[in-house]
């Protein structure tokens, strides 16, 4: 078991046949990836990886029974291949793209909603279930099958995450990055819904970052002891100045929420281990786990 | 991209929303002849900053002679580092009632927000935050925009029933400006009711998402080239970068990553002298552009690359780290950790150019530190 991606999803990318999109083809291709079409308007009929590339989404859609796309489309359009996807029955749309400006992508996320479709992006890393699927550009030589599910704000930092744990022998069953953007499609409280209720997955990691307050919204709304899981969380951004951006257009703090020390503490109250550093986040999943994990497990 | 003052105010009123009349000025002749023609005035400085009056750059004049000198003793101040070139001279308003009214987008609702306060001015922030019952609020449908109903519950809710003639067209006015230039931010603070009754602009902020700059190339705002020489160097390389105070040059990709590295950097008991994400798929010339930009900054003793490549290659990261250490001919110690997406290529290509790669984020951090103390190479 595993959550939103699995060996079964049937995936469809749009964008494929641009710079990104075909190398990132190609790595989720070669993960065991079922990449069954690509859409690139004007370019339907043709073959890339030897996938069939479609004009539409509709018109892959028909062929192929695609139920999950990749978004690699340039910013500009991408918030218009978000709701082509959800209008055409898309069930799950991971938009890797980054820089779409905000108010087209409140449309999108409006449009997404009525649609009943989940959106994970945009400005994300993607999903990835170990060893069955990938939708996005996590490195694919860095995951490793088991029980830790993992959550996060940051592109890079969830890498570092995995190779960690892999590294240590403590394995994944999926890692999902929801993106940095301040207007997302799932949020923590969603995908840790689904950690909740999926019977693989025996501890999660949450790893989140200054700005918003969905980590707030999080720790409250869904963990606790009502959970049934151990929760392992990490906080960048601690030495952050106040009141500058960080690059991310959602690292911004705002009052008193948003702050590290906010997102640290309302973790702590719904009874999560907040971890100081990676490597100690992959020592405390692995002995949540009951795994002493260490470098011999390399 | 933020704008100045008077900037917003020519927006404001070509949208149909009301402004004092003013007049810019570069010289206090200028302000005089302003002064002349409007009567009462109030000299403004013109920054793209907050805390103009409490720095002393907002000041009343009643004649011509008056404002000539309050121009002359405010332009050629610096405010938060922004000298000021230019005051802006309005028609002094008789302000009975300060009122808030502004636009921003609301992460959490993940919708556009209308904040609308009979409580405007200078304390909005703190009026915020201990009586928060006195701020009103509507996240409008982002596909129709607010509807007139849904306007004027904002405005019972805020208070402000008896004005709701007034303000109803004035804030669907302001929700069309902020869309037509994808404002981050669209404030009117103080929202001013004056003696006769009418509501008018006293001052006005805007700020466009730089996402959506592509549909907005004829606009220029605000000059930031006062900024720090450095900040406003990187943003003609289009780096995000952020000034801080430590002696720690960082690049990194992918903002949590840098804000991780920061982190690290003070955990190893140094402290970074900036923030710069290459951000996502970035090639050798951004990464040569990084480096070059940090060897100019004479704040940096020491520079940490950290790298974690996905959409980012490894092998062009190396490339651009080899050719601008070389061509920099970089003195400054520079500790490099990659690993991810075609990391063989680039750690081999960098071992090439004797440059040894660190196994870790944190043992990268540490060496640094180290070797900026030392001042070893």
């Amino acid at each position: 078991m595993s959550i939103l991606v699995s060996r079964a999803s049937r995936v469809l990318v749009q964008g494929l046949t641009g710079r990104e999109g075909s190398f990132h083809t190609e790595q989720m291709k070669s993960y065991g990836t079922n990449v069954v079409a690509g859409v690139s308007p004007g370019k339907g009929g043709t073959t890339q990886l030897g996938v069939p590339i479609y004009d539409t989404v509709v018109d892959a859609r028909r062929d192929t029974r695609a139920d999950v796309s990749g978004i690699f489309v340039p910013a500009p359009f991408a918030a218009d291949a978000i709701m082509e996807a959800a209008a055409a029955g898309i069930g799950l749309i991971v938009c890797i793209t980054e820089g779409i400006p905000l108010y087209d992508m409140v449309r999108a996320r409006a449009f997404v909603e009525d649609a009943g479709v989940r959106l994970i992006g945009p400005n994300c890393p993607g999903i990835v279930t170990a060893d069955e699927a990938k939708v996005g550009i996590i490195p694919n030589h860095i995951n490793r099958a088991g029980s830790v599910g993992i959550v996060s704000r940051s592109g890079t930092l969830t890498y570092e995450v995995i190779q960690g744990l892999s590294q240590a022998g403590v394995g994944q069953t999926t890692s999902v990055g929801i993106g940095g953007d301040p207007i997302l499609g799932l949020s923590f409280k969603e995908v840790l819904a689904l950690f909740k209720a999926d019977g693989a997955t025996r501890a999660v990691i949450l790893i989140g970052e200054i700005g918003g307050s969905d980590e707030e919204a999080a720790a409250e709304e869904v963990l606790g002891p009502g959970f049934g899981k151990p929760v392992i969380g990490f906080i960048s951004g601690r030495t952050a100045p106040p009141g500058k951006r960080m690059g991310h257009a959602g690292a911004i703090i705002s009052g008193n929420m948003g702050t590290a020390t906010s997102k640290v503490q309302a973790l702590q109250r719904a009874g999560a281990q907040v971890c100081d550093t990676i490597e100690e986040v992959v020592a405390a999943a692995g002995a949540a786990l009951g795994q002493p994990s260490s470098a011999a497990h390399r | 991209m933020k704008f100045l003052e008077y900037q917003v105010k020519e927006r404001f009123k070509a949208a149909g929303i009301p402004v004092p009349d003013g007049r810019l000025a570069r010289t206090p002749d200028e302000a005089a002849l302003a002064a002349g023609a409007l009567g009462p005035v109030a000299v403004k400085a013109q920054v793209p900053v907050g805390g103009r009056g409490k720095a002393g750059g907002i000041k009343l004049a009643r004649t011509p002679m008056d404002a000539k000198r309050a121009a002359g003793e405010i332009l050629g101040m610096t405010i938060k580092g922004y000298p000021v070139r230019e005051v802006w001279c309005e028609t002094a308003q008789e302000i009975t009632h300060e009122l808030y009214l502004g636009l921003t987008l609301d992460r959490d609702a993940r919708k556009p927000v209308l904040i609308l306060s009979a409580q405007g001015g200078m304390e909005i922030e703190e009026v915020a935050e201990h009586h928060p019952e006195a701020i009103a609020k509507l996240h409008p449908d982002p596909w129709r925009g607010p509807l007139p109903f849904e306007v004027r519950d904002l405005i019972f809710r805020a208070g402000l029933g008896p004005l709701q003639a007034q303000l109803g067209p004035l804030i669907i006015k302001l929700y069309a400006l902020a869309r037509t230039y994808d404002a981050l931010t669209l404030e009117v603070n103080p929202l001013a009711l004056t003696r006769d009754g009418g509501l008018v602009a006293a001052d006005g902020k805007l700020e466009i998402d730089e996402n959506a700059m592509f549909r907005h190339k004829d606009l220029h705002g605000a000059d930031e080239s006062d900024e720090d020489p450095i900040e406003a160097e990187a943003k003609r390389r289009k780096l995000t970068y952020v000034r801080l105070d430590g002696s720690i040059g960082v690049i990194g990709n992918g903002a949590g990553l840098v804000m991780n590295t920061l982190d690290l950097v003070q955990r190893e008991g140094g402290r970074a002298a900036n923030f710069l994400d290459i951000g996502g798929g970035a090639k050798a010339e951004v990464v040569h552009s990084a480096l070059e930009l940090l060897a100019s900054d004479p704040q940096v003793k020491g520079i940490l690359i950290n790298i974690f490549g996905g959409i980012t290659r490894g092998d062009e990261v190396a490339h651009g780290i080899i050719d601008a250490s070389r061509e920099l001919n970089l003195k400054l110690p520079l500790v490099v950790r990659m690993t991810g997406t075609r990391e063989e290529e680039g750690r081999r290509l960098l071992q090439e150019a004797g440059i040894t790669p660190e196994a870790s984020a944190t043992a990268a951090a540490r060496r640094v530190v180290e070797l900026a103390a030392t001042g070893q190479r």
